[in-house]
């Protein structure tokens, strides 16, 4: 094995650049590193001046997402020797304002958070009981693999459709809203399919499935989506019919 | 430019949106400003994996909770505090139910509960084992719901403001400009976890770096017990990263380089095919982390490039209790040491993993220092005491960051304007950020090369068996660091999230915990839980039945005192696990 490898990093920083460059750099080939001990190595000893996001290092903070040979990833994640004989192209999400070098901005997730009412919505005339309320295994089964989503943005910077219509509210968002919807314990699917059956919300997508290819964590938003648009289109068609409520 | 708010969290993690969450619901009308250098759900707390403790089944009562909390804690903890956690645990627990937290379910719907380590009885709720995870997000995404809440995302906070000995705002650093603004509040929580980075090998997130401790310190608050680190048993070798205690609690031995499960040779019981609480692998952490110092010192444990480990074993559990109960366990052994638990033994080794000490901090999470407040890992009321039992932090978290957040609510009446002394400090601290680090033109060395040295020095003074000799010499290091650390080479001037900066403020907090822990670690001649010194090898309860309190003396020197462990019902007595 040989024992170095290049790393393109794409470095951009906006109170003295017109325009992102590439800086290449090369950096020890170890096999238990990760892009990130990559960048890390970088950073302490070669370039202090790199600036990228990272924390728990173990992909469950979502903070290291960034584009690497191309494709959207955690760098925490993805190991060097993988992406052999280099040079590994390291670049900010696509889809996201740049910040800084690796650093995108979520302004726009964040506000958009709660419009998605990612909270149990309970019927608020009763208070809660004493004890838990029930729910056994096969209705956690239900909505389970939607509540593991991470918010590290791999999939909107997969969403061909986030590219290109800022206001739709994308994949993570709309399984968040589905992991609530299907929780046995919530009342609030009828709140949240106002926001999620909108334009900008389930009809945006046009059903690549990048997201849930993308998705670091093994959540379907693709499969939500979907899901969400037969509801979408159920409560449309009824509507319709009876114009004068829904019940 | 000041932005004005009621209250200041520092820290958006699980104690911090408790706090918020709580203050919220208490009084609407109180504008709360809650400000991360990440954003919330980045937070270390996202990391806890094995569960929560809370008395639920009926064969448990509360006094059996609080007594493992105590024996555990080698008698260290305030058992006033103990006695209010064990008691405001279960609804704490209840209450992120009632928020949508998707606990693991026995079959008829009700919330389940593993064993865990140290306790005598099943009552450790968990999701799966991303617990802290769904516990993280659960809460903030709940937050989500209160209007009062002004989320300062990715702010860096730099000092606590203090004017006549009252807290009167913070001074912090926007990231995505750069801006530095000065924001008062009446009250401010420090809810900004622990301090794992203090040493080289750590479970601890690259965030872990002890801001809040040092912030309260300087600002003149004093810290509690901060000789006591917890060392997990089993974290995997190179990254650190944690297997969680649930490995062992559904059933996992830990086995020497003869597959021999040698924690039978230090007093923890005998072994037992399934699992038997409070005994040998389900004993406290602290133990188990000594036992594997002896073990490689008697030539038995496995010698790898990444130092000696032994073996996790958990192949006898079958792929479907590790795909249901560990699925993480074995998500991180597959992605980061590319071995299958089902199949294949786990190197581990003890890692460093949990600030006992803290923040100084009354029942209420009220500090010495008027208008400051703590809750979490940043704090110490003290529930953990010598050493903590795992899944005790995240109900500490809760109980406590809602304890803080309804006693800011009320002590919020009549709060006045900060006086101009409060401003002028944070226009100084302005200038010294700008002129001192921003501009600094000729650093001498670079910063990871001081961190490394620091965690090196730590590591060899103060680690899981310490002595007077090691300690002398860390601390003579740990000065020499402090100096340098004061010329460390910024070469970045950018204003945009420039991470050398918050790099080189961070190397500076962990420098005041570091010479903290060793301080308090060589005051301290006596054994007792995590703090195990091999010149004072036995508990001394005549002297050092209280907790240590570090603080910056008028003179700007630290200076250690005393206060007595608070003793309601159980009187210290031996720790006995596996009989």
């Amino acid at each position: 094995m040989p024992d170095t490898i290049a790393v393109d990093v794409t470095r951009y920083r906006p109170d003295r650049d017109d325009r992102p460059t590439t800086q290449r750099y090369e950096i020890p080939l170890r096999k238990e590193w990760t892009v990130l001990d990559g960048l890390n190595y970088v950073k302490d000893r070669v370039d202090g001046t790199l600036s990228y996001r990272w924390s728990c290092r173990m992909g469950i903070c979502g903070s290291c997402g960034m584009t690497i040979d191309g494709d959207p990833k955690l760098a925490c994640e993805t190991f060097l020797t993988d992406h052999r004989p280099g040079p590994v192209r390291v670049e900010p999400l696509h889809n996201f304002p740049v910040i800084r070098d690796l650093v995108v901005e979520l302004t726009d997730f964040m506000a958009k958070l709660p419009r998605a009412k990612p909270w149990l919505v309970t019927d608020s005339d009763k208070p809660p009981p004493d004890a838990e309320y029930r729910q056994t295994p096969a209705e956690m089964d239900e909505y389970k693999q939607y509540s593991m989503c991470i918010n590290c943005m791999l999939c909107y910077a997969a969403c061909p459709v986030y590219g290109l219509e800022r206001d739709f509210l994308g994949p993570a968002l709309i399984a968040l809203a589905q992991r609530y919807n299907l929780d046995s314990r919530d009342h609030g699917a009828d709140e949240r399919l106002e926001v999620v059956s909108a334009p900008e919300g389930v009809w945006d997508c046009t059903f690549v499935g990048e997201c849930s290819r993308a998705c670091p964590k093994g959540v379907d938003p693709a499969g939500a989506i979907q899901r969400y648009k037969v509801t979408a289109a159920k409560e449309t068609l009824r509507s319709l019919l009876l114009p004068w409520g829904r019940r | 430019m000041t932005i004005r708010h009621d209250v200041v969290i520092a820290g958006g993690g699980g104690a911090g949106l408790r706090a918020a969450i709580a203050i919220a619901e208490a009084r609407p009308d109180l504008s709360i400003a809650t400000i991360s250098k990440v954003y919330p759900m980045r937070s270390h707390t996202v990391s806890a994996e094995g569960g929560a403790a809370a008395v639920k089944l009926p064969a448990d009562s509360l006094d059996e909770h609080a007594h493992d909390t105590i024996s555990g804690g080698d008698w260290l903890c305030d058992q006033d505090a103990v006695e209010a956690f064990v008691a405001e645990a279960p609804e704490e627990l209840l209450r992120l139910e009632h928020w949508g937290c998707p606990w693991s379910r026995e079959p008829d719907g009700q919330v389940a509960v593993r064993a865990f380590g140290g306790m005598r009885q099943r009552r450790t709720w968990f999701a799966a084992d991303k617990t802290g995870f769904h516990l993280l997000h659960t809460l903030f995404q709940t937050s989500l719901k209160y209007p009062s809440i002004v989320r300062y995302d990715e702010w860096f906070i730099t000092r606590v403001l203090v004017d006549d000995g009252r807290v009167g705002g913070v001074v912090a650093i926007e990231l995505m400009s750069g801006r530095i603004e000065t924001i008062t509040a009446g009250a401010v929580i420090v809810c900004t976890g622990g301090c794992g980075r203090v040493y080289p090998f750590t479970t601890n997130a690259n965030t872990s770096t002890g801001d809040g401790m040092a912030l309260a310190f300087r600002a003149g608050a004093p810290l509690k017990d901060m000789e006591f680190v917890q060392y997990h048993p089993t974290g995997l070798p190179f990254t650190g990263i944690l297997i969680s205690e649930a490995a062992r609690a559904e059933g996992g031995w830990l086995v020497n380089r003869d597959g021999y499960r040698y924690l039978q040779d230090y007093n923890l019981g005998r072994p037992a095919p399934g699992p038997v609480l409070r005994s040998m692998e389900l004993g406290p952490r602290d133990r188990l982390s000594q036992a594997f110092v002896k073990e490689v010192e008697k030539g038995r444990a496995i010698d790898t490039p990444w130092g000696p480990v032994v073996h996790l074993d958990l192949r006898h559990l079958g792929e479907e209790v590790i795909e249901a109960r560990l699925p993480f366990v074995r998500e991180l052994c597959l992605d980061y040491e590319h071995i299958d638990p089902v199949r294949e033994l786990i190197p581990v080794r003890p890692v460093v993993h949990y600030m006992m000490g803290g923040v100084d901090t009354d029942l209420h999470g009220a500090t010495p220092l008027d208008g400051l407040y703590a809750a979490g890992e940043t704090a110490c009321v003290s529930i953990n005491g010598a050493n903590r039992l795992g899944s005790n932090s995240l109900p500490e978290l809760l109980v406590f960051g809602a304890r803080a957040g309804a006693a800011v609510a009320e002590a919020a009446e009549g709060r006045r304007a900060p006086g101009p002394a409060v401003l002028a400090q944070g226009q100084d601290e302005r200038r010294h950020l700008e002129r001192d680090l921003l501009q600094r033109d000729r650093g001498r060395e670079r910063i990871a090369a001081v961190r490394e040295e620091m965690q090196q020095t730590v590591e060899q003074g103060a680690g899981i068996y310490r002595s007077g000799d090691s300690l002398t010499k860390a601390a003579d290091k740990l000065h020499e660091l402090q100096e340098r650390c004061g010329s460390v080479a910024i070469d970045d001037h950018s204003r945009v999230f420039n991470t050398e900066l918050t790099a080189a403020l961070e190397l500076s907090f962990m420098l005041d915990v570091a010479q903290s822990v060793v301080r308090c670690a060589w005051l301290r001649q006596e054994s007792r839980g995590a703090h195990q010194r091999i010149d004072f090898p036995t508990r001394d309860d005549e002297r050092y039945l209280a907790h240590s309190l570090i603080h910056l003396a008028e003179d700007g020197e630290p200076e250690v005192r005393y206060r007595p462990v608070t003793i309601t019902r159980w009187p210290p007595a031996e720790r006995v696990y596996g009989r």
